[in-house]
């Protein structure tokens, strides 16, 4: 970290939008010793889509269908949930497909790196609820995950005991007007400005169950989702997610509904007595090749299209916006590759 | 590759020059979609409503990205299990899209996505009366394909494998007989297609194209794949038009061995 300016020389910026994109951008800038003004049209922080994360920091699983990218951002957030804003846990995650679906075992592992491919006594031994369920499953022993809602908490929380940090709720007007740099990091909202961001349709529900528990999270293969169940302590799994191309965040659709729960039924049947807690869906901001980009116009930087890689994505983001501010650094993956990436589509 | 671009075909009165068709679910990115559906060289692309977009649809950014690559689109009733979901199903599609097309998909249960054929022929009666110009997805069964024909079809589009399977063409034996049975009637395989040599072979059976969706979308690089779909789709129809060999028992000598006189090199 940059010895910290005098007064005279501090940065001020407005960050506008608080999910997880604006939170850790906002810590980033405030740790460095920005003033910094958090600004929220919601009555809250981390009521957007961040609100339905599945917190699964899985760098190297995602790299099964996500670009390199993404792994090599992600992994930075390892170290930033667990030793930054140490709110994961670093139990590493697993991967199991159906009978049916054995050979798309395969294919994930030959896709992605850092992982084991483990039999049925050492599956018992990391999840002794999974035991005889499955032959064989992958382990990305490095893979952590936290609870979204849990780490927007604890980053409020931390913004809010800090002098130089303000916040403005329940508007997108702000106070301070006078701020020198302005951080959008308002996700699909930002469309107006953003006009080729999408959004991509996610759903998600939690359920709750004690008689299973689980250490990590679990992803099942799924010929068309990578479907996933989070622990979230407490008897509480979260499962995920859905991704349709719609932007009608809506409800929660019956077919969804029930390839999720069916997911959840294959990995163990006692999840079919689980009670249904919540059931939740909300637009990801993308862009047309689903990665982030910082799009820095004069003294606005905008961050955005995070897709389902928010929690994974914003460390390193709100690093390099921070970098930006400070150091008027450039960061040509995610700043430069807008015009060539875009005019292609 | 002269021949083939003026080796056209037809369907409901459209000229089309490319023989391979695909479908736009499953890709990793919009980005990806649209590089891989250049390379592929496909003028028409198939796209679900149901599956992707939950039912609603019309005016989002995937639906104009996909307007953008200025292909004609195939919507199709995927994942319908009934007649009148099919029937529904393919007159938002109409909307959506502004078009008489539809892939018409009627699923007899999800775990063998084998089509309903009885609802097919009925749902095919339904829509094609309503002016849609329905482009069948079926068995290689004859009866079935006759009474799709009856119904108002004027293109078959019977399966290789199962949907998403990658086997490659299950029953070469049925899709010959179909090619022979239906000489005029332009022939597609649907689904089941995993590799390039999986088109090729269809190709050389004399169908008309291919159309596939997972092989290409699901692949490690789908953009390079794509390309080798369409020069293996291109192959095979060269092969057709070119007249192959008949296979026989024994061998048969390329150059004549009577005398042997010039063995010596």
């Amino acid at each position: 970290m940059p010895l910290s300016p005098s007064i005279a020389e501090r940065p001020s910026a407005r960050v506008v939008g608080a999910g997880i994109a604006g939170l850790t951008a906002a810590y980033e800038l405030a740790r460095r010793g920005a003033a910094v003004e958090l600004v929220e049209r919601r009555e809250a922080p981390g009521l957007g889509c961040s609100f339905y994360a599945g917190g699964m920091l899985a760098p190297w699983c995602e790299g099964e269908s996500a670009e390199p990218l993404i792994g090599r951002l992600g992994q930075e957030s390892l170290t930033y949930w667990t030793q930054i804003v140490p709110v994961a846990r670093r139990e590493g995650s697993l991967v199991v497909a159906p009978a049916r679906d054995k050979p798309e075992l395969a294919r994930f592992a030959r896709r992605t790196s850092a992982h084991e491919m483990i039999e049925s006594d050492s599956i018992a031994v990391l999840e002794p609820d999974l035991a005889g369920r499955f032959d064989r499953a992958l382990f990305f022993a490095q893979e952590a995950h936290l609870d979204p809602r849990f780490a927007v908490a604890e980053l409020t929380r931390r913004l809010s005991a800090m002098a130089n940090v303000t916040f403005s709720f329940g508007s997108e007007a702000g106070q301070d007007t006078e701020a020198e740099w302005t951080l959008d990091c308002r996700g699909l909202a930002a469309r107006d400005a953003l006009t080729d961001l999408r959004g991509v349709k996610g759903e998600m529900l939690v359920l709750e169950t004690h008689e299973i528990a689980l250490s990590r999270p679990v992803r099942l293969l799924h010929p068309r989702w990578p479907i996933y169940i989070v622990p979230r302590g407490q008897g509480r799994f979260m499962l995920g997610a859905t991704m349709i191309e719609s932007e009608r965040a809506g409800h929660v659709t019956a077919r969804s509904a029930m390839e999720l729960l069916n997911a959840a039924y294959a990995l163990h049947p006692a999840f079919a007595e689980a009670e249904i807690v919540e059931f939740g869906s909300d637009l990801r901001p993308a862009f047309p090749d689903n990665l982030p980009r910082i799009r820095k116009d004069g003294r606005t930087l905008y961050i955005n299209g995070l897709f389902r890689h928010g929690f994974l994505l914003a460390p390193a983001l709100a690093r390099m916006a921070a970098d930006i501010i400070f150091d008027d650094a450039h960061f040509p993956e995610v700043m430069d590759a807008d015009q060539r990436q875009r005019q292609a589509v | 590759m002269q021949d083939s671009r003026e080796d056209d075909w037809q369907v409901y009165g459209t000229r089309l020059s490319s023989r391979l068709l695909v479908g736009t679910a499953q890709y990793p990115s919009p980005k990806i979609l649209a590089d891989a559906i250049r390379a592929s060289e496909a003028e028409i692309v198939t796209v679900s409503l149901r599956r992707e977009s939950g039912g609603s649809g019309a005016g989002t950014s995937f639906w104009q990205l996909i307007r953008e690559l200025g292909v004609r689109v195939l919507p199709n009733t995927a994942g319908c299990h009934t007649v009148k979901e099919a029937v529904t199903t393919a007159e938002m599609a109409r909307e959506v899209f502004d078009t008489p097309w539809v892939k018409l998909e009627v699923i007899s249960d999800d775990d063998t996505l084998a089509p309903d054929v009885v609802g097919l022929v009925e749902a095919a009666r339904i829509l094609s009366r309503d002016g849609f110009q329905v482009f069948p997805y079926t068995t290689e069964d004859l009866g079935i394909a006759e009474k799709l024909v009856d119904a108002g079809c004027e293109i078959l589009m019977p399966w290789g494998a199962p949907i998403g399977s990658g086997r490659g063409l299950n029953n070469p034996y049925g899709l010959r007989a179909m090619r022979a049975h239906f000489p005029d009637v332009p022939l597609v395989v649907d689904a089941g297609i995993g590799t390039p040599s999986h088109a090729a072979a269809a190709m050389e059976l004399g169908y008309d194209a291919i159309l596939l969706n997972t092989a290409i979308a699901k692949a490690g690089d789908p953009v390079v794949m794509a390309r080798a779909f369409a020069q293996a789709v291109e192959a095979g129809r060269l092969a057709r038009l070119a007249d192959p060999m008949e296979p026989r028992d024994m061998a048969s000598p390329s150059t004549p061995v009577i005398g042997r006189a010039f063995t010596a090199a």
